[in-house]
């Protein structure tokens, strides 16, 4: 009797299989001699070698990644490997077991940290913990993205990622038609602080977004206040994108701001400092009452909807921003809303709700795309976009600063120029008030 | 080879610059400075000749407000040490700067010193060439690449046209950086905290400046010319362009 093992079977690397096959053989009165009792052995997991693993599971954070046994069901919910990237945890977790050191390598920075596979992981494979620690030991070790690291400077610097003056974040309030209390200069008791944020301070489109708010809020009589230019960026992306020292001192910042004034509530622009505020200030010592805008205004339909006089006769779908959705579990706010529109058509996309998209602006994202577009076959925006036109819509409403200038972008990129218009809801309901 | 950097602060640009009342000087209260984009791209070139052969980068910069964040910022890179140079007031011009450096440089042990080739204040990159004569020593400028020899160093100086020339320069000597070889490294927060609390910054009584022979006699923005023609939309250009004959 022989045993024949450790045979290569062709498939281009070395050692592949080992099995074991007696040239006779005779189980319970049966002739299973030569191939028949072939046996696999099962490959030893410590054939593979585990530094890039171990280094990367040691991190404290990331240790959930050595958890994946490899189901495969975070695949299809990962959006960058839709858009053509190669890409998802269990693509990464393959990859550190065949060697890869995952602070080496570009999968370190394409995950926007949507959550789409965290959803679906029966393991609990943490990309939205990994991926934050893991960044900083890369950062710290000097490996970064140029993009990114424009943006951090830009942020450490000026308080906003567009690089622009701080002071003139409170340039497109002198410029608006609308009553805004600025707090610093007007301070007082308020009932609702309003953290305007980055894009509806800076960005063209955003202003169009903070000046429909604003004129929202005056003809809902809301008592607010902004920070001005005392405020700075949330500081939640820069957190994601390996940052933590930096998104320390934005929180502090904010918070000091934040309790300086009295007021019963923040009402944030945008999800990521929704996400912010309401999960990771508490631990920098900031406890605030916070509700995403989409939430403030659904609670007040009631008073809110006799005032939208207008009509938005037009077929909308709806992108549900992750930070809102499936991070903080609100899906209907930002629906009360649009159903509320006299005449608007409201279509949903298939990849809705928990299932959505992500536009591909989180976790760093939306500083990466040129870093991104070496590595997919499309920006998730662009992808997101087609979705939006095959449902028939011709506007494509959103509630995130983030999503207006990447779906604007990609509307134009993917030809559908003129097709879809892209508008914050608090744009739509702008319009219809007193129109 | 231990290097020395000269560190440089500059008005942002980002903030809108204004001439104040006295018409000589920009308005104080909002002005912002910055490091000088070229001083950054020195401090990289010295820190990677660090990484090639060793020695010692120390960085120098002129007493300012928000200056301590500065040379944190550089220990954080990798810089060895970093010297405030107090006492010495307003600096007119490039020239009595180049005064302040040098006599400081006069006590720091080196091979080589670097700074940028030239700033928005130092146009024309006198500095280098300044701080050189000052010292006795030679000076090269416009340089995109540095390699360390033996008790010289071999540069890369661009010209215009795309033209490259490659210098050997005895040591010690003075270079005025173009670019470094790579973009300038990012110094993570969390590390230029942590430099905050366990580093020290040392002060050195700078000697120098004064030199009062050039004085601000006034000081405007750019006067818009007459010789453009504003164009306001797509058509307008493609009839212009239509008109003289290009398309």
């Amino acid at each position: 009797m022989t045993e024949r093992y450790n045979l290569t079977v062709n498939t281009g690397r070395e050692k592949d299989q080992s099995f074991v096959e007696k040239d006779h053989a005779i189980i319970e009165g049966i002739d299973v001699s030569g191939r028949w009792n072939r046996m696999f052995v099962p490959r030893e997991i410590q054939d593979y070698d585990l530094t890039g693993m171990d280094k990367l599971t040691s991190i404290p954070g990331a240790e959930s990644m050595g958890w994946c046994y490899q189901c495969a069901q975070c695949m299809p919910a990962c959006p960058v490997d839709t858009a053509g990237g190669d890409y998802g945890p269990r693509r990464i977790f393959r990859r550190l077991q065949l060697g890869m050191d995952l602070l080496d390598s570009r999968d370190l920075w394409l995950c926007t940290t949507c959550a789409n596979c965290l959803r679906v992981c029966p393991k609990e494979v943490d990309m939205i913990k990994i991926m934050p620690v893991a960044r900083a030991a890369a950062v710290l070790d000097g490996k970064v993205p140029v993009e990114l690291q424009e943006m951090f400077e830009n942020v450490a610097e000026y308080g906003n990622p567009m690089g622009q003056s701080a002071r003139k974040r409170a340039a497109w309030i002198r410029r608006s038609d609308a009553d805004i209390r600025v707090l610093p200069k007007d301070p007082g008791p308020v009932d609702v602080l309003w953290f305007v944020g980055d894009f509806y301070a800076y960005h063209a489109r955003g202003v169009d977004a903070a000046n429909a708010m604003a004129r929202v809020f005056n003809a809902l009589d809301v008592d607010f206040g902004v920070l001005g230019a005392d405020e700075r960026t949330d500081g939640d992306s820069q957190r994601l994108a390996g940052e933590p020292g930096l998104y320390e001192e934005l929180a502090e910042h904010n918070i000091e701001q934040f309790n300086r004034h009295e007021h019963e509530r923040i009402v944030v622009s945008g999800p990521h400092a929704f996400n912010a505020i309401r999960n990771e200030y508490p631990s920098m010592g900031g406890e605030f009452e916070v509700e995403h805008y989409t939430q403030f205004l659904a609670r007040q339909i009631d008073r809110l909807k006799p005032l939208l006089t207008g009509s938005f006769a037009r077929r909308v779908t709806f992108h549900d921003p992750c930070y809102l959705g499936r991070h903080n579990g609100e899906y209907d706010a930002p629906r009360v809303l649009l159903e509320a529109v006299p005449d608007l058509d409201l279509i949903e996309m298939y990849r809705c709700r928990q299932q959505g998209y992500c536009c591909g602006g989180g976790g760093g994202g939306m500083w990466l795309d040129g870093f991104a577009a070496e590595q997919q076959s499309e920006r998730l925006s662009e992808n997101r976009v087609k979705e939006a036109v095959m449902v028939g819509a011709d506007v494509l409403a959103v509630c995130c600063p983030y999503e207006v200038s990447r779906f604007e972008d990609a509307v134009k990129s993917t030809g559908n120029d003129g097709k879809l218009e892209v508008l914050d809801i608090i744009e739509i309901l702008d319009r219809c008030i007193g129109a | 080879m231990n290097t020395v950097v000269l560190l440089k602060r500059v008005p942002d640009l980002v903030e809108d610059l204004e001439v104040d009342g006295s018409g000589r000087a920009l308005v104080a209260e909002h002005l912002k400075l910055t490091l000088n984009e070229f001083d950054e791209h020195a401090l990289e070139e010295a820190l990677l000749l660090k990484e090639d052969g060793g020695g010692e980068v120390t960085v120098v910069a002129l007493d300012s407000a928000d200056v301590d964040k500065m040379l944190f910022t550089a220990l954080a890179k990798g810089a060895d040490r970093a010297i405030k140079v107090t006492g010495v007031g307003a600096v007119g011009g490039t020239r009595e700067l180049a005064g302040v450096f040098s006599d400081v440089l006069g006590s720091i042990s080196h091979d080589l010193v670097l700074t940028g080739v030239q700033a928005s204040d130092d146009v024309d990159g006198q500095l280098a060439p300044t701080v050189a004569a000052n010292l006795g020593v030679p000076c090269i400028e416009v340089i995109t690449g540095v390699e360390a020899g033996a008790g010289t160093v071999t540069v890369h100086k661009e010209y215009a046209g795309g033209v490259l020339g490659e210098f050997e320069m005895t040591l010690p000597g003075v270079l005025g950086i173009q670019a470094a070889r790579q973009s300038p490294r990012y110094a993570p927060v969390s590390r230029v905290r942590q430099i905050q609390e366990s580093a020290t910054l040392d002060e050195v009584a700078g000697a120098g400046g004064g030199d009062g022979r050039f004085s601000i006699v006034v000081m405007t923005p750019p006067k818009a010319g007459e010789g453009a023609q504003m164009l306001d939309s797509v058509e307008e250009l493609i009839a212009v362009l239509d008109s003289k004959g290009v398309i």
